[in-house]
């Protein structure tokens, strides 16, 4: 007679929640989003109390109503789904590590490493400075940002398009080399047959009318950092002089808000011991000055600095955070986009079920620049000297590169291996975890709670529009006809 | 997919994944699964071993036995001619595999 092999199941990796009455499941294996129906929940309240032999597990489904043929059906197909695990099963599927010549998608160049303010937060100038910018070019010259462009175009493989950001420093200190880049890059990206687009991240100090004009024309994609009203924004964003920005950058940033017609602006602000109120910075830099998107983060610290967020401020901001999620969520519901991007950026990527082996693109498809033309990570290594990964003239390092994925890769961080909001998080940024513990490798524990309350409150976010308008998700996944 | 609804684009390309195996043709898929034909090997039947008293005069001859339970009792294309649709007279000159078993020549497709 034939023996076939007896299953005995588990629970599989997975994260549960629930929205509008309804049970889901979030499949930590695959970053992937299941309505469940009742049957399933039946499973899933079995297992969680242990192991079930196979026979055990139908035998008490057909006790709760099922017949022989539905119950084998259903653990097959949560067993196939890896909802469940039959015991003989390795545990641990992980994504696989991305191939060596991963194309290049985005160059950020550090057009200058100057700044004409003096931000006491600052990572590249302030206490948890890692750049050694000492006898570096303090400009990119149009040579280098030439080279970097041909680069970038030599690199995509068979990508479309590509896409340049212009960073600094404050990049509008070097705004003539941004302009002469877009020129000569339009004309390389159409010679190359790809198309290329383009942002900046400015303090917003510097925009005159002719740079708005030119941001516009060209579809210069525009992020300003920005930490809110007056009082907020000169807690920190401040001169050398101790002079607060707010006053200089207010009719210059409304400007550019009226002239630039061909893409969104959007605001990002850094939180910091004293600059927490998220409401009151939504409101102003949304409502008040316009921006079409506001972005938070809390500031970038080793652990005990006069800037840095402690768990109790923590706390109220994520407070905040819950809140203007659910304003978010009343106005999905009625099919319009609500502007706090800390919201839209997770569900686009819940959406598509992003499932990361690293937090970010940095090495991968992204690089930085220097202005010497050094290639890092990403912006945030420029001019760090323990962290080139090769030269613009010479191309990548892949050792180094090899180097940082390998310690950046999402197996290789122990506490993330039993978490569930690892197919988002990935361990977080790399540069922090740098500043925080010395080792880009080193997940960001500091943050984790953090990090799966807010992906669970996304996640019942998804599921209440997917019971009560699933065409909102289809129509924001495509960013089409929303207001 | 019965059970679970899939809600996100990972989800439907577990849903597609599930369905195209379910579409699949694999080895003994004939209900129920799996399909265990008789005669065959899967089924335990004497082979090359002694049998349960110890004795050998039970157990099939190892050639002849695989010859005619894989080409006319089963269907294993791989291993054995094909007689249902390419090799329907691979065996006509052996009719008794013990004797004829010479005649049974290499199928050249």
């Amino acid at each position: 007679m034939t023996t076939l092999l007896a299953h005995r199941y588990r629970l599989g990796e997975i994260h549960e929640f629930r929205a509008e009455g309804a049970d889901f499941i979030y499949l930590v294996t695959a970053g992937a989003i299941f309505a469940a129906d009742g049957a399933t929940r039946k499973v899933l309240d079995l297992l969680a109390q242990g192991e079930l032999d196979h026979d055990d597990l139908v035998r008490a489904l057909i006790g709760d109503g099922l017949s022989a043929v539905d119950a084998e059906g259903l653990v097959r197909e949560l067993r196939l789904a890896r909802a469940i695990e039959a015991n003989q099963v390795v545990q641990g599927l992980t994504p696989a590590a991305p191939p060596a010549d991963f194309p290049l998608q985005a160059l950020v160049l550090n057009v200058t490493n100057q700044c004409n303010l003096a931000c006491t937060y600052c990572y590249e100038f302030g206490a948890d400075k890692i750049a050694t910018p000492a006898g570096k070019p303090k400009y990119m010259t149009v040579e280098t940002a030439k080279s970097s462009v041909d680069f970038l175009l030599g690199s995509a493989g068979r990508r479309e398009a590509v896409h340049i950001t212009f960073f600094g420093g404050e990049t509008l200190m070097n705004f003539r080399l941004l302009r002469d880049v877009v020129l000569y890059a339009d004309e390389a990206a159409a010679a190359a047959g790809k198309r290329i687009t383009y942002s900046l991240t400015t303090n917003a100090t510097l925009l005159t009318d002719e740079i708005i004009q030119f941001l516009s024309d060209h579809a210069v994609g525009v992020t300003v950092s920005m930490d809110g009203p007056p009082e907020l924004q000169d807690a920190r964003r401040v001169y050398k002089n101790g002079k607060g920005s707010y006053a200089v950058m207010e009719p210059r940033l409304r400007k550019l808000i009226a002239g630039h017609k061909t893409r969104a602006v959007t605001a990002r602000v850094t939180l910091s011991a004293g600059v927490t109120d998220v409401k009151r910075i939504y409101q102003h830099l949304k409502h008040d000055i316009g921006f079409h998107e506001v972005g938070f983060a809390p500031v970038t610290s080793a652990d005990e600095r006069e800037y840095s967020l402690n768990g109790d401020a923590m706390t109220g901001v994520l407070a905040d955070f819950e809140a203007l999620a659910d304003e978010w969520l009343d106005y999905a519901l009625q099919g319009k986009v609500h502007g706090f991007t800390n919201v839209s950026e997770t569900l686009s990527e819940l959406i598509a079920g992003s499932n990361k082996s690293h937090p970010c693109g940095a090495g991968l498809g992204l690089l930085g620049v220097s202005p010497s033309g050094d290639l890092s990570p990403c912006h945030r290594f420029t001019d760090a000297d323990t962290h080139t990964l090769g030269h613009i003239s010479t191309g990548l390092d892949q050792e180094k590169r090899e180097d940082f994925l390998t310690r950046g890769h999402v197996a290789a961080k122990y506490e993330c291996t039993s978490c569930w909001a690892r197919p988002l998080c990935a361990g977080g940024c790399h540069h922090e975890a740098f500043v925080r513990y010395g080792d880009t490798g080193h997940a960001n524990l500091h943050y984790c709670d953090w990090i799966r309350q807010w992906t669970d409150r996304c996640l019942q976010i998804y599921g209440t529009l997917a019971q009560k308008n699933p065409e909102f998700l289809e129509r924001f996944a495509e960013r089409k006809g929303l207001q | 997919m019965k059970h679970l609804k899939p809600l996100n684009a990972k989800a439907r390309k577990i849903e597609a994944d599930m369905a195209s195996m379910d579409e699949d043709v694999v080895a003994l898929q004939q209900a129920p699964r799996p399909h265990v034909p008789v005669g065959c090997s899967l089924s335990f039947s004497p082979g090359w071993e002694v049998d349960a008293s110890g004795g050998t005069a039970g157990l099939c001859q190892p050639v002849e036995r695989d010859i005619y339970d894989c080409y006319v009792t089963c269907f294993w294309p791989v291993q054995m001619a094909d007689h249902v649709n390419y090799s329907p007279d691979w065996a006509s000159n052996c009719a008794a595999a013990t004797k004829d078993w010479r005649n049974l020549d290499i199928v050249f497709p």
